[in-house]
């Protein structure tokens, strides 16, 4: 009996989503879903109209005078602190005082009987102010001094200036890599139920609930004790999610309280991409030495960044970009710097890879460059810059890459893949093909697995076993999509050996975890399926010292297999097994905790180990463009992709395909455009243009490297999963680069700019017949 | 005249009769807000994402034909005998899943979830249509429905195979369909609707003759056909559209029929009601035509709605007046008919009298001799907005250009013809050399802007490239593909 019979969604098989069913039926409920207490009032946002001003004062009498409206809030309404800095700069007004910092601002708050009145009244205040220069981005922010809007990091290692001395062929170059807006379906919503005393719960769509709970908190001037942040889940975040959300808290808390009513709050879609941040954008200085052979000597780069009127989460962005301005490659001199630019924009925020993705196109794009100064396969360049060997193992923060898995990886997609036949036969169609013309690249990732705010690194969780055997899951971590509730019931299940349906997942809230860290940086399972399974153990050794006590046997006679309980000879089902230990009063609950173990990072200095581990993976790219429109078809992408050993093959494939096709949009088609006002055009899917099921690969092979296991103790030798392959998008960019370089015999790196729409793809091509 | 002030329809299987819907009032707002039916989601409220997504059905020329469209920008008055479905109604007794909800969850076709029910919709009016659909199919199915997570694989898998789950003749919606036609013809009473608030009155005229009345009545109301631009005046830009007059159950501005050398488009048909006569006719405006917006878009919007609001940027005005067509203006029972060049007069300026509305477009058919194109090139290839559409059309003979038609959109303030490049075609001869010239003389029709869609530079540089294009694609020397949807 015992080997023949097993649980349902046990770790590593490919269980569907717990929320499948409840998905495609339309009963999953999101925050607009939640059924409103009677008498709810809806709040909506007031916004600037200039980028850059004095604020004198704002006329709300046709605001008040419109029916159905209950009042406004403005920063005279705060009773705490007015600031939501996340990283307590206190740079971040809720509504600013005194002045407007870019075009958009959230200004007042109008509320009303019904969402619709208050949205229409908001458009009625007068605003009155003195308009200042602006500066947009971040070269006209230097050119203009601004300041950074927190301090810059500077990572170095080597010899850098000596390198350049005697170097044997150096490149100067720079590449625009363009924003991004995180286009969750779901826009940003909270809904404030005011309580006794300071009391107040918030249900909102955040990837952050415990940030959302401390914010809520400051703003209200009340302890952390009064304010129960809630998420059962979020229809998409990618890390716009993370901080953003808090204004929205914020605004309908603080109005809860004002008028002791509840308040819900949902900015419209171009509310919500005009209001809130993106990914920063960034112009990337580069020099660069290496050899004959193309192997580097030496980087220098200069990264500087959009930020945004504040601070928000630019500093670990930015980091971020240098922490992954290496990719994969061994840079044995190397100078990294980032300016973080304070600009007259919305403040730009996480975004899926956290500035790593911008670090990485800096990387490829210098492999680019010496690839075409030498005349060589853009992927022997690659290769001949990989980590490895003996001394070539230390990034520009010092930390050795001790797990690289890159060399198999690679060689596998490049055969599987057959890279090298469809180069040749790609560069003897481009030669009979006047107008249509092909690009095939192949690029590899490596990413760093950690906060580098190493005291993020820690989760909680906490585990009912109900006497009828059933199970309550609660832990810190935000289900947003990527299935992190159903892999850590998959833990808990095969932990307890129990069916997957016996366990009942609940939503995310501060009650049951205090203290969470954002489910970010692609860590949600690595440290809360570690921090449930530390429960279960903890339930477990409870339930083996009672088993061993009352069965007379010893720890190893008493195995839990397949929803039944062996001890010694006798065989209890699981729910019986928990009856008597209930009778017996045994505590059946428990609170895990999990921290990352050998962590450590020391920003002045730029040295450390901020990562725990590496994920790794690769894909090879083809594509075809028009050159006489710069229009564009990927036609085939092959990805092999190291999850290490896959909790959920199925949901990790579905992590690995989402993230390629959103990098495949930041890099062709998703382009923020400001006008010369500040005002963001590009401000719904009408003008802003993520990839359709048309425009993802016509051939698309993605396989995880199931050979892989994390060579850390991660969750069952798992790796995470969300962001590295969001960087495999980067095959297509590199693609698109090299049809691009065809019209002129591959003699020049066409040097694209970010995003490579059809437009700049059409301009590089004249550009480069006209240099012939 | 006797009015009606009720707006009647079927929710799922329940009789809706509403006393007092305004002009502005959407159908999503309803289904949520009202009617507490949240599975259906507003996602950007402009007809782009499709998490809205919902069927209506409607007793047109051709039947009871159930078609997917955009809650979130179709107004409710509209919806006005007519049976809505939402993603509430498609599971069976007892919660059962329906076929394509079931190759949904085995496929993991969803992630966060939330544009799932729009997903689930599009899928089931496709399996309705075409059971077993190639992944293409599936794709051009799908341009109206925004995925942020998945990357579309496995929906596009799931979708192709829902077959293996169930089968149409057994669904649903076909179970009652007899007895949905009975209630939904109970629903016609032949008169005047006229319901909300006065100051933002809903008016459905009973026929094509009632509006022409109702607009003589209300000689600035606005004019609601598909509502895929004036659903956005509402949601994006909170303007007032009251009174408004509703023509979308009109069927006879629906017919499209040719009529001897040319086809007559009523001004109510919508892209899809369009699509069989150009596959016959105008065959080289279907590639076009299926990457005007998404499907549940095509499903609304008209030819006549498209000409009328005057856009610069709209998809169709270039290609039809680069064939010729001409538009039929109604005014009470006066008809007047315009070259469809001469209807757009300035930006946001039309050739169109209080009171007067577009009755019909007649396009002249091609003749052997006659070469015809269309393109357009977008940031995205599908459902984006033109920027740059041109209509390229002119008569070969003995190798002479003759009656050269060149009509660009994104070029100018309105759709407009680029009369010195076709003075440079017509009478030359069909050579590189006089090509180059006609795109050397583009530079004297337009001036264009630069917007986010597009600069001035690659507006100017594409178009001219459009008509090297042409070339190349009809000359009979070259071999090579020019385009990728040939490659």
């Amino acid at each position: 009996m015992k080997d023949n019979v097993s649980i349902t969604g046990t770790a590593h098989s490919d269980r569907i989503h717990d929320s499948a069913s409840k998905h495609v039926t339309g009963a999953a409920d999101y925050t607009d879903d939640i059924t409103l207490p009677e008498g709810t009032l809806h709040a909506y946002l007031g916004v600037s109209d200039v980028a850059h001003a004095t604020l004198l004062d704002i006329d709300y009498t046709d605001v008040l005078a419109t029916p159905g409206v209950i009042g406004i809030l403005t920063a005279e309404d705060v009773p705490g602190v007015n600031d939501l800095s996340p990283t307590g700069r206190n740079d971040e007004p809720v509504f600013p005082t005194d002045l407007i910092q870019f075009h958009g601002q959230p200004l007042f708050a109008v509320i009303a009987e019904t969402r619709d009145i208050a949205r229409h009244a908001a458009e009625k205040a007068k605003i009155n102010c003195d308009v200042l220069p602006h500066a947009l981005d971040p070269i006209q922010a230097q050119q203009a001094g601004y300041p950074h809007v927190t301090a810059p990091l500077k990572l170095e290692r080597g010899d850098v200036d000596g390198a350049f001395e005697t170097a044997s062929n150096r490149i100067k170059g720079r590449i625009a890599v363009g924003g991004q807006d995180h286009m969750y379906l779901e826009g940003h919503i909270a809904l404030a139920i005011p309580g006794e005393d300071d009391d107040i719960i918030v249900h909102s769509s955040t990837q952050h609930p415990s940030e959302a709970q401390h914010m809520v908190a400051q703003v209200l001037g009340v302890p952390s004790n009064a304010v129960v942040v809630n998420v059962r889940r979020m229809g998409g975040g990618f890390g716009g999610k993370e901080s953003q959300m808090n204004l929205f808290c914020a605004v309908a808390a603080m109005a809860a309280k004002k008028w002791n009513r509840a308040v819900k709050i949902r900015p419209d879609r171009d509310q919500d991409m005009t209001a809130t941040g993106k990914r920063h954008d960034f112009v990337i200085d580069y020099d660069v030495s290496f050899d004959a052979a193309g192997r580097i000597e030496a980087v220098n780069g200069s990264f500087a960044a959009r930020c945004g009127f504040s601070s928000d989460l630019s500093g670990p962005v930015t980091d971020r970009a240098l922490f992954h301005a290496d990719n994969a490659y061994f840079y044995p001199n190397v100078r990294l710097e980032s300016h973080p630019m304070k600009t007259n924009t919305v403040s730009n925020t996480a975004f899926r890879g956290f500035g790593g993705p911008q670090g990485v196109v800096a990387a490829e794009r210098i492999i680019e460059e010496i690839a075409y100064a030498t005349g060589q396969d853009p992927l022997d360049v690659r290769k001949a810059n990989f980590y490895g060997g003996k001394g070539r193992d230390i990034t520009p923060y010092h930390q050795k890459v001790e797990d690289s898995i890159l060399e198999r990886l690679v060689e596998e997609l490049e055969t599987t893949s057959d890279y090298r036949q469809r180069r040749k036969d790609i560069m003897a169609f481009n030669e009979t093909s006047p107008v249509l013309k092909k690009g095939i690249a192949l690029t590899p990732v490596k990413f760093g697995i950690s906060f580098t705010a190493t005291w993020y690194n820690q989760a909680g969780a906490l585990v009912h076993v109900y006497n009828d055997g059933s199970i309550h899951l609660n832990h810190g971590g935000t289900e947003m999509g990527q299935g992190l509730n159903t892999k850590v019931a998959q833990i808990v299940a095969e932990a307890f050996q129990v069916d997957f349906e016996q366990i009942k997942i609940t939503k995310t809230t501060t009650e049951k975890v205090p203290n969470t860290s954002a489910t970010a940086a692609s860590s949600g399972t690595d440290l809360n399926g570690m921090a449930a399974l530390n429960a279960v153990e903890q339930i477990k050794a409870r339930l083996v010292e009672f088993a061993t006590r009352t069965w007379g046997v010893t720890a190893e006679e008493v195995s839990f297999h397949a929803n039944h309980v062996f001890i010694g000879k006798d065989i209890l089902t699981f729910a019986a097994f928990i009856k008597q230990a209930y009778l017996a009063r045994v505590q059946l609950s428990a609170a895990g905790f999990y921290k990352t173990p050998k962590i450590h990072w020391d920003r002045a200095k730029g040295q450390g180990r901020p990562f725990y581990y590496y994920a790794y993976g690769a894909a090879c790219s083809e594509v075809t463009i028009d050159t006489l429109t710069g229009e564009y078809r990927v036609e085939r992408t092959d990805i092999l992709h190291d999850v290490g050993r896959s909790l959920n093959p199925a949901l990790d494939k579905g992590q690995v395909e989402g993230a390629f096709i959103q990098g495949m949009g930041w890099l062709t088609t998703e382009e923020l455009w400001w006008d010369n006002a500040g005002r963001l055009r590009t401000h719904a899917p009408s003008t802003y243009k993520i990839p359709l099921a048309s425009d993802r690969p016509r051939i698309f092979n993605v396989n995880l490297a199931d050979w892989s296991e994390n060579r850390e103790l991660t969750v069952k030798r798992s790796k995470a999963v969300g962001e590295p392959p969001f960087m495999l998008g980067i095959s297509v960019f590199e693609a698109l680069s090299m049809a691009v370089a065809s019209v002129a015999n591959y003699r020049a790196c066409p040097r694209l700019d970010a995003p490579a729409t059809p437009e700049r793809v059409l301009l590089a091509v004249a550009r480069l017949q006209a240099e012939g | 005249m006797d009015y009606q002030r009720d707006i009647r329809f079927i929710l799922n299987g329940t009789d809706v009769a509403l006393d007092d819907v305004s002009a502005s009032q959407t159908l999503l707002d309803f289904l949520r807000l009202e009617r507490r039916l949240t599975g259906s989601k507003e996602g950007c409220a402009e007809g782009d994402c499709g998490a809205c997504t919902v069927l209506v059905g409607r007793l047109g020329n051709a039947g009871l034909v159930y078609e997917p469209i955009n809650a979130c920008i179709r107004f409710l008055a509209s919806i006005n005998g007519c049976h809505v479905v939402t993603v509430e109604h498609l599971s069976g007794p007892k919660g059962r899943l329906h076929p394509v909800q079931e190759a949904m969850i085995e496929h993991h076709g969803s992630q966060c979830g939330f544009c799932t029910p729009g997903f689930v919709m599009s899928l089931y009016a496709l399996w309705m249509q075409t059971p077993e659909p190639t992944s293409q199919e599936v794709e051009t199915a799908l341009q109206g429905n925004l995925c942020r997570c998945t990357g579309y694989e496995p929906i596009i898998k799931a979708a192709v195979a829902v077959s293996r789950y169930g089968t149409p003749s057994s669904d649903l919606l076909n179970a009652e369909r007899a007895q949905i036609m009975t209630r939904l013809q109970a629903l016609q009473h032949g008169k005047r609707i006229v319901s909300g608030p006065k100051d933002n009155l809903s008016i459905i005229p009973a026929n094509v003759d009632d509006l022409a009345d109702c607009l003589l009545s209300y000689p600035n109301a606005t004019i609601v056909a598909g509502s895929t631009d004036v659903g956005l005046w509402v949601t994006k830009f909170l303007r007032k559209i009251g009174p408004a007059i509703f023509t979308g159950h009109l069927n006879a501005l629906k017919t499209v029929e040719r009529q001897g050398g040319q086809l007559k488009i009523g001004a109510g048909a919508s892209y899809t009601d369009c699509q069989a006569i150009l596959s016959e006719h105008l065959p080289h405006l279907l590639p076009y035509w299926n990457r005007i917006a998404g499907w549940q878009v095509r499903n609304m919007g008209t030819v006549g709605g498209n000409i009328a609001n005057g856009s610069p940027i709209g998809d169709t005005p270039p290609v039809l007046i680069a064939l010729g067509a001409e538009i039929t203006l109604r005014h009470g029972a006066a008809r007047r008919n315009v070259p469809l060049e001469k209807f757009f007069i300035d930006y946001g300026k039309q050739d169109r009298a209080p009171a007067e509305f577009v009755e019909s477009i007649q396009v002249p058919l091609p003749g052997p001799d006659d070469l015809n194109a269309a393109y357009k090139i977008s940031k995205r290839r599908d459902e984006d907005i033109s920027s740059v559409a041109v209509g390229i059309h002119m008569t070969v003979t003995g190798n002479v250009i003759s009656n050269a038609r060149i009509a660009f959109g994104g070029m100018a303030a309105t759709p407009k013809r680029a009369t010195a490049a076709e003075a440079a075609l017509n009478g030359q001869r069909w050579t590189r050399e006089n090509f180059e010239a006609a795109a050397a003389a583009l530079a004297e029709d337009f001036e264009p802007l630069t917007d986010w869609r597009a600069s001035a530079a690659y507006r100017k540089l594409s178009a001219q490239n459009l008509l090297r294009r042409f070339y190349l694609e009809q000359d009979a020397q070259s071999a090579a593909p020019v385009q990728l949807i040939n490659a």
